[in-house]
């Protein structure tokens, strides 16, 4: 039987998920921890604890056999299993295999351009990416990864072979910075982005500004620095992506959402730094 | 002429007074009505017998419904004027020569739009204006274009003082195009509405990603599938008025439409609806638009005497009338709910069944119904998915989904309309009011329109959910001009009432977000 894999959910027509309309496919569970992560039910697996079972106010959850069961015409997404979870994580999720999911993807065709796979943090599934990503490109579709860029790449060439691009969140340029954010060096994100670049598939780079925890001047020009002798960094779009309190984690909203002058400031330091094309969002 | 009651002229006289009065109105809007009440007062037609009780306007009961054309129609609903031929001819009537550069070809126009009639008694076409004006741009810089473009829409927007007005650009990419996309995106008016023709295989992106980004400014333009259009009324086609495919140098004599809500609630069950009481309404409306087709062509003098019909810009043998129906869910709805069946149009494959079932039946009645003076469309009407009109409480208009239930993904929901927009040659279509962050990424929505129209569907219209200028039905307002209206302030153009009537009793601020 083909192995199964979590998925948080897939929206049929994404407009924010790279070019054109894809289909998104968000899988569960994430290799890092970042203080601003707005979508926190995505980090961790279920553990079937039962906590949300008897919270969930529309009998949407059940347990059975030990397993926690899902009835999702029954949801009416309120969020409380994801409130009342001990792990972060979230019971509403489908264990679905690459065929499965693509079946799903297959219904959207003539909308859709692409398929963007994100998470949590898609990585940390290439037995399912590279089948996913097969058959989608079997069917004409453009395909992206969204991806925090903790998992070597090059540990993966039959997931390269079937990704036409990746969307590389860089959190950050200096290690102890990156760290204070996601907990986790980024060295690897860096060997990530140069390997992308080197092999013509970085997408686009994302950068989320926090006023007092991140160091974007200095994050945007050492990304700069270090990207500019593998590829023409005029030609690579590079979003930069205010901080938002919504679906952040009680414990790190005090953090100050930037205005726009502070992101026009880093448009321009951005603009200073090499970069043309940049988002600001 | 039939004789009528005092009764009905006293009713008639009250009526006009309360328009001479009214604070509300402009005095072209006073005209207009006045001139609509001495009609009303006509008995010419030739009406089928039993129609009566069908067409009489009682709320939740009626059946058939003419769009206020009229007892005695003096000109057909929809006319669409040859521009072209105007441009090569000129006007003997209007005493013009053909226009010999760009200044001359714009002020012809305004001077042509003021003598085309139609129901609404303004232009419901002003021309394919990319076309008819890219031949004069030669040697004139942008600035200087766009500059007259501008001041040309917006003589159009004051003076044309009804939005059933309609301007198409493409399929082919012209500079004439770019810039009055350009002009309307930083205009946003009301009037005129524009559609692109678009074909993928023609249009080219950059051109099409002009007219999103212009759509989600200003409401407009919506996307005609060409390819569609094309196949059915050949390569002289237009847009016009809300959404309807015509022939360019024709037109439509009328438009009637079935409520089929109504027609359903008279039927006991879906075989009853199906067997008796739908045929016989559709016989009743399509004898009802073959008397009025008859009185324009062989009673009204239109054809023989105006200077558009005299001088070849319109030709009697490219007319055809519109056979209309709104409430398409409505019916279904209902049906199934006298059948004790759950499900609901837009949410279930039986529902849904149901509706291809109906419309099946009234294309072949269609198809069967030989129409008079229809040559240019095969000897039979063309099938409309009528809008509504403001005063329509309950009743959805032609085949959408009702608002406020519209399925929770986009997909569902193109997916319903593919099933239905094949019907119509003489127009349909779907209205999606998107979240801005669509705009930041125009090719989300191209890739939409070039999606639903491999998978059948015809005519879609976008607008950003926040803009000022918005489409109503079919037709586009601006939100500003109806909050006015609802202070009780005049406004200039007639669509405006109509909108906030839409607004009041259609819901047409509440479609969902996508």
């Amino acid at each position: 039987m083909p192995r199964k894999f979590p998925v948080n959910q897939i929206i049929p027509f994404s407009c924010v998920d790279g070019p054109g309309n894809r289909t998104a496919v968000f899988l569960q569970g994430c290799n890092i921890d970042c203080r601003y992560c707005h979508n926190p039910e995505t980090r961790n697996l279920c553990v079937h604890c039962g906590a949300c079972v008897e919270k969930c106010p529309a009998q949407a959850l059940y347990l059975q056999d030990g397993q926690i069961k899902f009835r999702p015409e029954a949801c009416v997404r309120c969020d409380t299993c994801i409130h009342v979870c001990p792990r972060g994580a979230s019971p509403r999720i489908r264990e679905m295999d690459a065929a499965e999911i693509f079946a799903e993807i297959r219904k959207y065709v003539p909308y859709i351009r692409g398929v963007t796979v994100s998470g949590g943090e898609c990585t940390l599934y290439p037995e399912l990416l590279a089948p996913l990503f097969t058959l989608c490109r079997e069917a004409g579709l453009h395909t992206l990864l969204d991806s925090n860029g903790m998992v070597p790449y090059a540990s993966m060439p039959e997931v390269m072979a079937v990704t036409d691009g990746v969307m590389l969140d860089i959190k950050a340029y200096d290690p102890a910075v990156h760290r204070r954010v996601t907990g986790a060096d980024n060295r690897q994100v860096l060997q990530n982005a140069a390997y992308l670049a080197d092999a013509g598939k970085l997408e686009e780079i994302r950068t989320v500004i926090v006023p007092g925890l991140t160091d974007d001047a200095a994050t945007i020009q050492g990304i700069a620095n270090f990207l500019r002798p593998h590829m023409d960094i005029a030609a690579l779009r590079y979003k930069l992506i205010a901080f938002r309190r919504n679906g952040v984690r009680e414990a790190y909203r005090h953090y100050p959402q930037p205005d726009s002058a502070h992101m026009e400031a880093l448009r321009q330091c951005a603009w200073r730094a090499g970069f043309r094309q940049i988002v600001v969002t | 002429m039939r004789p009528i009651s005092m009764e009905r002229v006293e009713q008639t006289r009250q009526a006009i007074l309360d328009i001479i009065e009214s604070p509300v109105l402009t005095h072209e809007q006073k005209l207009t009505n006045l001139a609509n009440q001495a009609d009303s007062l006509m008995e010419v037609l030739a009406l089928p017998e039993g129609l009566e009780e069908y067409l009489d306007p009682v709320p939740g009961k009626q059946c058939i419904c003419d769009l206020f054309e009229g007892h005695a129609p003096m000109r057909p609903r929809y006319i669409i004027p040859d521009y072209d031929k105007f441009f090569a001819n000129g006007s003997e009537f209007l005493q013009l020569s053909p226009p010999t550069d760009f200044f001359e070809a714009i002020n012809d126009l305004l001077i042509l739009y003021k003598h085309v009639p139609s129901v609404t008694n303004y232009p419901v076409f002003v021309g394919a204006l990319d076309k008819l004006l890219d031949p004069f741009l030669q040697g004139m810089d942008d600035a200087t274009v766009k500059k007259h473009l501008k001041l040309f829409l917006t003589h159009i927007d004051r003076t044309v003082l009804d939005s059933f007005s309609h301007a198409d650009l493409g399929p082919e990419a012209t500079r004439a195009g770019r810039l009055l996309l350009e002009a309307e995106r930083e205009l946003e008016l009301a009037v005129p509405n524009f559609t692109l023709k678009y074909d993928p295989d023609i249009t080219p992106d950059d051109f099409a990603i002009e007219a999103v980004k212009t759509c989600l400014r200003s409401a407009k333009p919506s996307f005609a599938n060409h390819k569609m259009f094309r196949a059915e009324l050949g390569d002289d086609y237009v847009i016009a008025s809300c959404y309807n495919g015509l022939l360019c140098g024709g037109g439509s004599y009328t438009l009637c439409r079935l409520i089929l809500g109504n027609i359903a609630k008279r039927a006991e069950n879906i075989r009853d609806f199906r067997e008796n009481v739908l045929p016989k309404v559709m016989d009743l409306q399509a004898c009802y638009m073959d008397a009025r087709v008859k009185f324009i062509v062989e009673e009204s003098g239109f054809f023989e005497n105006h200077f558009l019909s005299r001088e070849g810009l319109i030709h009697r043998e490219r007319f055809t009338g519109m056979y209309g129906l709104v409430g398409l869910a409505d019916a279904v709805n209902i049906l199934l709910e006298k059948e004790g069946v759950d499900g609901r149009f837009g949410h279930s494959a039986q529902a849904d069944q149901l509706g291809v079932d109906i419309m099946e039946q009234i294309n072949a009645f269609n198809q069967a119904h030989p129409a008079p003076y229809c040559e240019a469309t095969g000897g039979h009407y063309l099938l409309h998915a009528q809008v509504g009109i403001a005063q329509d409480q309950g009743i959805t208009p032609g085949t959408r989904i009702p608002i406020g239930e519209e399925p929770d993904t986009l997909y569902d929901h193109l997916e319903n309309c593919s099933l239905f927009h094949k019907y119509f040659p003489s127009g349909t279509g779907d209205i999606f009011p998107m979240e801005m962050t669509a705009g930041k990424n125009p090719q989300y929505i191209l890739d939409i329109v070039k999606g639903a129209f491999q998978k059948d569907l015809r005519y879609l219209s976008f607008h950003d959910k926040d803009s000022d200028v918005i489409r109503i039905t079919g037709y586009l307002v601006k939100r500003s001009e109806i909050e006015k209206y609802q202070k009780g302030k005049r406004v200039l153009q007639n669509t405006t009432q109509l909108g906030a009537g839409a607004v009041r009793n259609g819901r047409v601020l509440e479609r969902k977000v996508r």
